[in-house]
């Protein structure tokens, strides 16, 4: 016999979604959610009707226009004819070439200093330890505009340059340290240049090559082949010798004092420099003290273990602690680089024509479209920053910890 | 944590919301101050004197206002602007009254939506350069580098000229007239460009400003005025007509000394009357009391008293009345009849 005990279906009661554990937190979400969308929504709809009442429109066709004002520093074509588009490529151009070579510095000076902060020497660890709180305690501005006024101010100007002047050029007369900007030589691509390009690139692989060739030697059958002069060698000397059999390809443009200024060569402006250097030395700080929590990290057994196996203090530190270090290393450095990136829209506070001076403002100015200006220049900043922690997140997949 | 951003966002839309606007007269006698955007310091214009008091010919503007509303040429808040904020400012409702040397242009006045009340001043653009480079006009700039403050018809006209003229130069861009100074000094750039008055005004701050020449040239027409938010008319009447009073009563020989003594009793010439209220009452056609213009003359003086006292032949500044003496006078400036 059998006998069907159903187990009593309680009818759903609405005090249940608050009271029963069961569907309390989806309750809390969908309420918070709809709070949210309904802020967000007010948000959308104020600005509008705010739009509205000033009697602006939403429209990006300012874009397109005639822009009408010029840009010192263009890496591609630009002129006053161009298009407000154009103008904000260049500055986006700009801004990319300082958060680039700003980055590259920031990451040696600050794997340097947090090195050398460990050392045992007092008088380095100290000095690291002065740079590193004197930079990271002092607003990044300060620094830029600091940099950028003793460039200026106690820079000899062009006109010091000429014959009986006060100041004179460096390097066998093809570097000038001027108010304007450092002019150094700039070379001229002439015929064959682009051979001379490839066999670089050529034995750049080469040398790449050489040293997978001989760590895998190592790693195989332990025998050590050195590893660091050869490979230079191999990227260097075939360039060297082509340059010559090819009859000199590339020479170099040097400035010379002409009329108001230096003509001819590649200008680095002041605003560049200003802006490089102290975005580099403030980031570098931050990079040092994250390379050295990320040495501290690494237990003293292991180096206690490599000096045991008779490895000497450098190779220690280049081959067992840095490599477990960079696990540590590597996340909080990619929001170091975010930082220096968004950083460099300081780059106004001394004329650095960054996105954030053309777009942000000087074509918002003259066009009075500030909202879909600025839309642009957040669009901007949110995709470069993911782009860099995409790139990065790919290097750290790399290097991290293969559990298997 | 998304409450958190809620808020957030909450935060920033009251904000918002916070720009609309109803009445400008009202929320400025509401407010008891009149909010007045300035530039961050022009020697003659707009610059904190000694005891930080704000000084010159904007100023005065923005004096005269508030005197004519409060009675009390003291009850201004100055807002320093730059080149680059000072849309943003007068759009958002941080300022009710932009008197900011700048120039009336056909885009601001209907693009940007904004209304130019009147012609405070009327100039041009002008280069100065140090006499020690030798350079006698603007024609042999070719190649040079050039300070210029970012955001201003100034920028445009720059570019326009150079490139009218075949010519090539190097624009450093700057954000404040300081800033532009400091860097002009320095040598950073040989050539310094604005508003001929402007640099009138910077070089009469220099230590030596004899070493400094400002060249013959003058590529642009840079009529400078205040300027108000357009959509609120009264508004604009209101500061049209206190500017008119000023320069009327230039016209008409109201002096701040003699104007109390006027206005005791109505004097032979209509015109005067009407204007400092003992006929009529042009004042509550525009919101104000009787002697509004009576108030706003007293602030500060008429036109060309707050002139010669701020940027007239007799101060550091140094500049001639030329286009802005009054038109009887072979000048422009010319109020409209109160009537």
């Amino acid at each position: 016999m059998t006998s069907t005990t159903e187990a009593p279906k309680p009818a759903f009661r609405l005090s249940q979604l608050i009271y029963d554990s069961r569907y309390r937190s989806i309750t809390i979400q969908v309420v918070a959610m709809i709070l949210f969308f309904a802020g967000f929504a007010w948000l959308i709809e104020n600005t509008v009707s705010n739009l509205r009442a000033l009697g602006k429109d939403f429209d990006f066709g300012f874009l397109w226009n005639r822009s009408g004002y010029d840009i010192n520093q263009h890496l591609i074509p630009y002129t006053n004819n161009s298009t407000h588009a154009r103008a904000a490529l260049v500055g986006i151009l700009n801004t990319l070439l300082v958060s680039f070579i700003g980055c590259l510095t920031a990451t040696v000076i600050g794997v340097l200093a947090g090195v050398l902060r460990l050392s045992k020497n007092w008088l380095v660890s100290r000095l690291m330890a002065v740079y590193v709180e004197g930079f990271r305690n002092v607003p990044l501005l300060l620094w830029i505009v600091l940099i950028f006024a003793i460039m200026t101010e106690a820079t000899p100007q062009p006109r010091d340059f000429r014959e009986g002047g006060s100041a004179a050029m460096l390097l066998w007369h093809s570097v000038a340290i001027s108010n304007r900007g450092v002019f150094i030589p700039a070379p001229i691509w002439g015929a064959g240049s682009g051979i001379l390009v490839g066999i670089f690139v050529l034995s750049l692989v080469a040398a790449w090559y050489y040293r997978r060739y001989a760590r895998k030697l190592l790693f195989d059958t332990g025998r050590l082949l050195p590893m660091v002069w050869p490979a230079i060698l191999i990227a260097i000397v075939p360039t060297v010798l082509f340059y010559f059999i090819l009859g000199r390809p590339v020479t170099l443009d040097y400035p010379t004092l002409g009329g108001f200024n230096f003509k001819g060569g590649l200008q680095i402006r002041n605003s560049l420099i200003a802006l490089w250097v102290a975005l580099s030395v403030y980031t570098g700080a931050f990079i040092a003290e994250i390379v050295r929590s990320g040495i501290l990290a690494v237990s003293k057994g292991q180096s206690e273990a490599a000096f045991a196996l008779g490895l000497r203090p450098n190779r220690t530190m280049s081959l067992v602690i840095l490599p477990q270090a960079m696990r540590v290393i590597i996340p909080p450095l990619i929001s170091q680089f975010l930082n220096l990136t968004k950083n460099s829209s300081l780059a106004i506070a001394v004329g650095y024509m960054d996105v954030r001076a053309t777009l942000g403002g000087i074509t918002i100015n003259q066009t009075g479209r500030e909202l879909e200006g600025m839309l642009l220049l957040g669009l901007f900043y949110l995709v470069l920053s993911l782009l860099i922690s995409g790139v990065m997140n790919i290097y750290n997949n790399r290097i991290k910890l293969k559990e298997r | 944590m998304k409450k958190s951003l809620f808020f957030g966002a909450l935060t920033v839309a009251t904000l918002i919301g916070a720009a609309a606007h109803a009445s400008t007269l009202d929320d400025v006698k509401a407010r008891g101050k009149l909010n007045c955007g300035v530039t961050t310091g022009l020697v003659g214009f707009a610059a904190p004197d000694a005891n930080g008091v704000w000084q010159g010919f904007d100023v005065a503007v923005c004096r005269a206002v508030a005197a004519a509303i409060f009675g009390d040429p003291m009850a201004v808040n100055f807002v320093p602007t730059t080149g680059a904020t000072r849309f943003t400012a007068l759009a958002s409702g941080e300022v009710d009254l932009l008197s900011r040397v700048t120039t009336w242009t056909f885009t601001r006045d209907t693009d940007l939506k904004f209304d130019f009340a009147a012609v405070a001043y009327y100039d041009g653009q002008g280069f100065m350069v140090p006499k020690s480079l030798g350079v006698t006009s603007a024609k042999d700039l070719d190649g040079a580098t050039i300070c210029i403050q970012t955001g201003t018809t100034t920028e445009l006209n720059l570019a326009d000229y150079f490139r009218a003229n075949n010519m090539s130069y190097e624009p450093v861009p700057i954000e404040t007239n300081a800033e532009g100074q400091q860097q002009f000094l320095a040598g950073a750039c040989d050539v310094y460009t604005t508003d001929a008055s402007g640099l009138a005004a910077t070089r009469a701050a220099f230590e030596h400003p004899g070493d400094y020449i400002i060249l013959p040239e003058i590529i642009s027409k840079e009529p400078l005025g205040p300027v108000v938010r357009h959509g609120d008319n009264d508004w604009g009447d209101l500061v049209r007509w206190t500017f008119y009073a000023l320069v009327a009563a230039e016209e008409y020989g109201i002096t701040s000394a003699n104007v109390d003594e006027m206005a005791a009793a109505p004097t032979q010439n209509p015109e005067i009357n009407r204007i400092l209220g003992t006929e009529g009452d042009l004042g509550a056609m525009i919101g104000l009391d009787k002697d509004w213009a009576v108030k706003a003359i007293k602030a500060g003086g008429n036109y060309g008293e707050i002139f010669e006292k701020n940027i007239g032949e007799n101060t550091p500044v140094g500049l001639a009345r030329g286009l802005n003496a009054q038109w009887k006078q072979g000048g422009l400036q010319y109020a409209m009849p109160f009537r």
